[in-house]
């Protein structure tokens, strides 16, 4: 699986992994986040009552924030040199919700609101420590790094309970998350054989062999609501 | 000198005594809504309030989750001080030496759950908020145990000669006795069940009631378990639910029904062996009642989708049910060592009484 990140790329060229991820089903509806409306703080920032976006999926049933990655490559991770990651709090949500970083890469977690937030991160993995703290507005932003891999490291804030983000951290720079329209990319791999894995946060993951040689390859996965 | 003495009823310190019982319960409604609300961690700095002296913490940043974990630390920090008062007020005043340590207990243990609080909070560790609630509980009933041990009720019966009717009455209640305490031993680990369930912050487990997932037993493999997660859309920031906490919901199920036919047992048997009209028949009918209550609130809980100020309710209600529980034993089983004590005492009575009669005889032989 991981031999062609060792050897044959000294002579096939590095390529993309792309494909598009598609929902079948109905999921089930999105739910009204009607407490931000009565916290006055938060309220002021939004003209209409704003959603939980467990399932985005676009009109042809495209799903969006599908954690992409390249199953079991590791301790190749260029996160130290990487530019920051974000995470910002913005009319009393996170924004993205979902995100991807590799071990290594700060990740910067911002508060654009006029209330104070608690940052509560909750890692599951040992090695990447449990923290809380407070940020009130206009409070330098908060710097995160985490040195294991781990899926869907949940950010919450406990002030205001609807507020959450997973990030999910790699050992290396091969994943990505499937955009609006279910297109994803893994750019730059180099030749070998690969199982890609796609992880959503309700859905669970599926995964694909893939070999990579010459030139782009696709990889479409179909996720199904039962 | 305190050995062996008789008490007398005090009112001061019994109304002070109710009144630390009642905060405990106020306490134990707040810590409730803070894990209704998530918002335990709301606050994350301890014994501080984002930087400030608790007390100080100014009202105006009182918003969101931070209102209630900060109206739980300042009634805690309220309810420690009342212990405190009145641990000493019990040292000093009250002639018997066990409540003087019973003082001393309910003192040990307020700033025990006030440290395991904390901790819970700096540790970051969820699991140490299952004993936080499970110690409120006893701590609860320890603090309404002083409240009847100094009630002037209490210790007029201390005070009263052996009697053959409480002899009679004790014989008859001996499998009640027992009955009470096998259930409020259930229902304290129904509490434990509860207090773990709580602290999975997964929501509900099982989202609907009388079924569980549209079963009787529900389906508790990987595959479905995956299905109930990808059909649960909730607004706050919850776990995905496991078996584990399906079966605990359902092992909370089967505990409650239990409990509700021991109740039923109680109401019965003490109508039977008691009369409708006596006072622990009374008590029986109230504490089935009470159980009734308990598991209409569970339902609720369950068809509110977990409501906080329903949710609370029920943790309140499950804590007055074993406070009841706790002090009807504490009644029950004072009641019959009082009465083997007097059968003690009278045939000791009765023995040196023949004693004396046969000295006599005795002597004449010589």
């Amino acid at each position: 699986m991981i031999a062609g990140l060792m050897g044959a790329g000294s002579i096939a060229a590095a390529a993309d992994i792309t494909g598009v991820i598609t929902l079948t089903g109905t999921p089930p509806p999105e739910k009204e986040i009607t407490p931000l409306m009565e916290n006055p703080d938060c309220a002021k920032m939004h003209a209409t009552t704003p959603t939980t976006h467990f399932y985005v999926v676009g009109p042809n049933h495209e799903l969006g924030d599908v954690v992409v990655s390249l199953k079991g490559v590791t301790g190749k991770s260029t996160g130290a040199s990487q530019p920051p990651a974000a995470l910002d709090q913005k009319g009393c949500l996170y924004t993205p919700q979902i995100l991807a970083i590799q071990t290594g890469q700060k990740l910067i977690v911002k508060n654009s609101d006029s209330c104070v937030h608690n940052v509560h991160a909750t890692p599951a993995v040992p090695g990447n420590p449990e923290t809380n703290q407070g940020q009130s507005p206009g409070a330098p932003d908060l710097t995160y790094t985490y040195t294991q891999p781990e899926m869907f490291l949940k950010f919450k804030c406990d002030v205001h309970p609807w507020m959450f983000a997973w990030v999910s951290v790699f050992d290396s720079p091969y994943f990505c998350v499937s955009a609006m329209d279910g297109k994803f990319i893994i750019k730059n791999v180099p030749p070998g054989k690969y199982t890609v894995e796609a992880a959503h946060r309700k859905l669970g993951t599926q995964t694909q062999d893939v070999e990579v040689k010459d030139g782009d390859v696709t990889a479409n996965f179909s996720f199904a609501v039962k | 000198m305190k050995a062996n003495a008789v008490s007398k009823s005090n009112p001061w310190l019994y109304w002070f005594a109710v009144l630390t019982a009642l905060a405990t319960l106020a306490l134990i409604g707040i810590g409730g809504l803070v894990t209704s609300h998530e918002a335990g961690m709301s606050v994350p700095d301890w014994p501080t309030t984002y930087g400030y002296n608790m007390f100080l913490f100014p009202i105006n940043k009182w918003l969101g989750g931070i209102f209630y974990e900060h109206s739980h630390r300042l009634l805690a920090s309220g309810v420690g001080l009342m212990t405190t008062i009145l641990a000493v007020w019990l040292w000093l005043k009250d002639r018997r030496p066990w409540m003087s340590w019973l003082g001393v207990a309910a003192f040990l243990l307020v700033v025990a759950q006030g440290v395991l609080g904390g901790l819970r909070v700096t540790l970051h560790m969820d699991s140490l908020g299952i004993y936080h609630a499970t110690i409120a509980q006893l701590f609860f009933v320890l603090t309404c145990a002083i409240a009847l041990f100094t009630s002037r009720w209490w210790v007029a019966q201390a005070s009263r000669l052996p009697d053959r009717t409480n002899a009679q009455s004790a014989a008859k209640t001996a499998a009640l006795r027992w009955l009470v305490l096998a259930t409020t031993i259930l229902i304290f680990i129904q509490l434990i069940i509860a207090a773990a369930m709580r602290h999975q912050h997964a929501g509900l487990a099982i989202s609907d009631f009388p079924l569980a997932h549209g079963s009787l037993w529900p389906d508790t493999g990987a595959e479905a378990v995956a299905r109930y997660n990808a059909q649960r859309v909730s607004i706050n920031a919850e776990n995905p639910i496991t078996a584990f906490q399906i079966e605990l919901q359902m092992a909370h199920r089967g505990v409650a029904l239990a409990i509700l036919i021991l109740t039923a047992g109680c109401a019965w048997l003490a109508g039977r062996r008691l009369g409708k009209k006596d006072a622990q028949t009374k008590l029986a009918l109230a504490w089935f009642a009470l159980i009734l209550l308990q598991v209409g609130l569970g339902a609720a809980t369950i068809w509110t989708n977990k409501a906080a100020d329903v949710a609370t309710t029920h943790v309140l209600v499950g804590a007055l049910a074993l406070a009841v529980g706790a002090l009807w034993c504490a009644i029950a089983f004072r009641q019959s060592a009082a009465t083997a004590y007097d059968r003690r005492t009278e045939q000791r009575r009765s023995q040196s009484a023949a004693t004396i009669g046969a000295q006599p005889a005795m002597t004449g032989n010589k």
